[in-house]
């Protein structure tokens, strides 16, 4: 029968895509960049919305928040995956609310006064068919897809309004948009890069080799002399792993100590990050929000008899206040952190902000 | 007169010493006649380059503390020349300027000077009796060590100075004059620290040529070895090890005749010092062991046998490092130990010996605390005090200085050690000291370091740029899965790795420092090198 076939299909697909969050996740970085992540979720997502059987918005939100749960356990940290769900979702209440034939202002925010006065509105069930509905979400889907394989072209398209010539600009680890926001700006500038190598995983070696290939003049520092070199430095730019609600950055370990000391020598701080890695979630609880892997990259197994007497540590990810950073620069343009919570509820419901 | 150390101006020593044997003195006045005639050249060329330049030639040559009694035996030539047993030295082309009765141009330092001269001159005298059946001075001096009279400015190391090539070129001049090869750089250097030496680890300065024991010690060849391989590292180890190598050096030291210890050893101890250089820039606490060691030296009275002499250097050598190095420690020790207190958490970074000191008696005083070690590539010194710390049984965490956020919210306090102190109240320490003192003070967790007055410095630095040291840089590269990034760095012209070795953390950032003299904050370091100054 082909619709079963297809439903195998499908279910091979999310099973092997979860197989790969939980592989990737092991501390190197994940196997693909983050921006991949996202498409790869919006496809599955579609794919989910074509294939599987529904017939109302509700249903199909069901159906969604139910893989979501799946997808978001396999890999916590990973948040893209969560955050391209309530996308979606936020989609297909779009769509509900147009066929249905009501203004989307109306179901955007939610303020007090319509606490107060419309209750019955967000009692709102989704149970209704359009026959139209499908087409219209596959079709805003495949919009955001369009929109997610721009991002990084239109974040790189901004640097030359932020970087001037004969900078020194200090960037931590590996990112991409950095990468091609600092390669886009090398065209017509030039500029000295300072990586700092971001111990153990090393990945500013990489970003290193990659930004000199361009041609750009790059130096390479060990961690432990980000405080030493910052005097010199005229501006931070750094990617971050996600972009939390009250707009401080969940990003590579390491990232404080580059943002306080950029604050004492009052060094500007941009983060590059578009717009997918914004989550609703905010810093809470330390257990919740650190990851840890494998202590063998901070003491390796060669050191056998300390090892097992002494308790060793390596966190991947650090929190960076709000209050340090100075600049978002995203596909949707520069932000500053304190307008971060109005992004965040163009693009999500905040109904669905606990999957 | 062959092995009367370093041939430093050849000719006019060896005129020197033969006329004396030969008792010419006919030839001796002749060549002062030749020197005063120079002096006078140099006078008139100075006159013509008027007050600025005069200064700047002041600044480059000046005067030592140690007696040097040619100036004014030359002053005196006509008059005073007993046997030719007493004649006084040739100076250096340099020293007739101090010497003279300066006429020069009637401005303000030029007038100073002359009192300043006038001082020295009669001290010299007074020294000058207490001589009186002495030789001859060793070798000329060129290059003489720093005064306490010249408040002016202080002569610039070439170890900073790799940018400016008259300098690289006198100080290879120097070198060969010595005989020690010169290291040459490796890699392409950051332009931002293009003024100094980046050396690598795998060509030591020995590779390539053998340098004779005439010219330099074994033991100092094999300690200059050990620093450039790392072999020897940190502040106290570098100073203990470079005391031992001289206490070697003077058992094996023999005075040539018709030379005096007190000045031939220290003109020996010279191309030792600058091979030392070449291996490795002198820590401040090796450069205030050599200053002592230089002072009890040329303290030495004249009339000492030379067996005697040795036996009191050897006990000085070792009263300083019984003093300045394991008293002090049981002293910083004694204090640090009141400020822990049971449940502390403490955190250390990289291997301080001292530090690990302090951890370990307070352990034995039975103070409960827990440890934790903040490491940083490329060095990953940590690791050293990882397994001093749990082999004396104290729990420890272990972390990269990466992780620096996540782990200070545990911590009550900070101890760190220095390399050195700065007259302005910076400590300059390992790289990554200001990090961690950053943090802390972010959080609020109390910062305490804890340095030996000995390693105290008169230098004033703001920043880690100016004067630092650069590693190998190959050590950044590292190997994961088997890939190596980084492997041919050499061959992309636009990268470049760094690999500092220093940096200074500013005064507001330090809470307390534990000396050997009590617990005092970070901006009374300049008050202890004035009391210290006083009491020597």
């Amino acid at each position: 029968m082909p619709g079963a076939d297809k439903e195998a299909d499908l279910t091979e697909r999310i099973e092997a895509f979860l197989a790969d969050l939980k592989r990737g996740g092991c501390g190197t970085g994940p196997i693909r960049g983050s921006g991949e992540t996202a498409r790869e979720t919006t496809a599955l997502l579609r794919k989910v919305t074509a294939q599987a059987r529904w017939s109302s918005a509700g249903d199909l939100m069901e159906i969604i928040r139910k893989e979501g749960r799946r997808m978001t356990a396999a890999q916590p940290s990973e948040t893209t995956v969560g955050n391209m769900v309530l996308r979606v979702l936020k989609i297909i209440r779009e769509e509900y609310a147009r066929s249905r034939g009501s203004s989307e202002e109306t179901d955007q925010q939610e303020s007090l006064h319509k606490l107060l006065t419309s209750g019955g509105l967000s009692d709102e069930n989704f149970r209704q068919h359009y026959v139209h509905l499908k087409a219209n979400v596959i079709e805003a889907i495949n919009e955001l897809l369009t929109e997610l394989e721009g991002t990084t072209d239109n974040i790189a398209m901004q640097a030359l309004e932020h970087i001037h010539s004969n900078e020194v600009i200090m960037t931590v680890g590996r990112s991409r948009t950095v990468e091609a926001f600092l390669k886009d700006a090398a065209r017509k500038r030039k500029f000295h890069v300072i990586v700092a190598e971001c111990a153990p995983f090393c990945q500013g070696h990489e970003m290193a080799t990659n930004l000199s290939k361009a041609s750009i003049e790059t130096t390479v520092i060990a961690d432990a002399a980000i405080f030493a070199v910052m005097s010199r430095v005229n501006k931070v730019i750094i990617g971050t792993q996600t972009v939390l609600a009250n707009g401080g950055l969940r990003a590579v370990n390491g990232t404080h100590t580059v943002a306080l000391a950029a604050r004492h020598h009052s060094t500007p701080l941009i983060v590059c990050a578009p717009m997918f890695k914004l989550s609703p979630q905010f810093p809470n609880e330390e257990d919740t929000f650190h990851k840890f892997v494998s202590p063998h990259e901070v003491l390796p197994f060669t050191e056998g008899e300390i090892l097992s007497k002494v308790n060793v540590h390596c966190p991947v990810f650090d929190y960076v206040p709000p209050e340090l950073i100075t600049l978002f620069i995203s596909n949707i343009g520069g932000n500053a952190p304190s307008y971060i919570y109005r992004l965040m509820s163009e693009l999500y419901h905040p109904e669905d902000h606990d999957l | 007169m062959a092995d009367c150390g370093e041939p430093d101006g050849p000719g006019n020593k060896d005129d020197i010493t033969r006329s004396k044997n030969e008792g010419k003195e006919l030839t001796k006045e002749e060549k002062q006649r030749l020197r005063k005639q120079k002096k006078h050249q140099k006078k008139q060329k100075e006159r013509k380059n008027e007050k600025g330049p005069s200064e700047t030639e002041k600044d480059k040559t000046p005067v030592s503390l140690l007696p040097p009694p040619q100036p004014v035996a030359t002053q005196k030539a006509p008059s005073a020349l007993p046997a030719p047993a007493s004649a006084p030295i040739p100076v250096p082309a340099s020293a007739p300027f101090h010497s003279s009765p300066a006429p020069s141009p009637a401005d303000k330092p030029a007038k100073s000077k002359a009192e300043l001269k006038a001082e020295r001159r009669a001290r010299q005298e007074t020294d000058r009796a207490a001589k009186q059946p002495g030789s001859s001075s060793s070798g000329i001096k060129t290059k003489v060590p720093l005064s306490e009279l010249n408040p002016v400015v202080k002569r610039l190391p070439e170890h900073v100075q790799v940018d400016d090539p008259a300098v690289v070129k006198r100080l290879a001049k120097k070198l060969e004059r010595q005989q020690i090869p010169l290291r040459s750089d490796y890699g392409y250097k950051v332009s931002l620290f293009s003024h100094l030496h980046q050396y690598s680890r795998k060509a030591p300065l020995t590779q390539l040529l053998s340098i004779p024991s005439t010219v330099i010690h074994p033991s100092i060849v094999r300690l200059g070895l050990q620093y450039s391989q790392g072999i020897v590292a940190g502040s106290n180890a570098r100073s203990v090890a470079l005391l031992h190598a001289f206490k070697q050096v003077i058992r094996d030291y023999t005075t040539p005749p018709n030379e005096e210890l007190s000045r031939d050893l220290v003109n020996k101890l010279k191309p030792y010092i600058s091979f030392l250089n070449q291996c490795r820039p002198l820590s401040a606490s090796m450069g205030n062991a050599i200053k002592y060691i230089k002072k009890e030296i040329s303290n030495i009275p004249s009339q000492c046998k030379e067996e005697e002499a040795k036996t009191k250097l050897l006990t000085c050598i070792d009263r300083y490092i019984e003093e300045k190095i394991v008293l002090a420690a049981k002293a910083i020790s004694k204090y640090a130990i009141e400020k822990i207190s049971d449940g502390d958490v403490i955190l250390v970074y990289g291997y301080s010996s001292l530090v690990n000191n302090i951890l370990c008696e307070a352990f034995e005083k039975s103070r409960k605390f827990r440890v934790i070690v903040v490491d940083s590539r490329p060095r990953l010194e940590g690791r050293e005090a990882l397994r001093r710390l749990v082999q004396r049984g104290i729990s420890c965490t272990y972390v990269l200085i990466s992780a620096l956020s996540y782990i200070l919210p545990e911590v009550s306090k900070v101890f760190l050690g220095a390399h050195a102190l700065l007259a302005n109240g910076y400590v300059m320490s390992r790289v990554g000291t200001s990090q961690i003192a950053l943090v802390a003070r972010t959080y609020n967790v109390p910062v305490l370091v804890c340095c030996e007055t000995y390693k105290f410095c008169e230098r004033v630095q703001t920043d880690s740029f100016v004067s630092n040291e650069l590693d190998d840089p190959d050590d950044l590269m590292v190997t994961r899965k088997g890939k190596t990034q980084l492997e041919n760095w050499q061959d992309v012209s636009s990268l470049g790795l760094l690999n500092l070795v220093y940096d200074v953390t500013p005064p507001d950032f330090v809470d307390l420092v534990i000396t050997d003299l009590g617990m005092i904050p970070c901006t009374s370091v300049p008050v202890v090198l004035r009391v210290k100054n006083l009491d020597q």
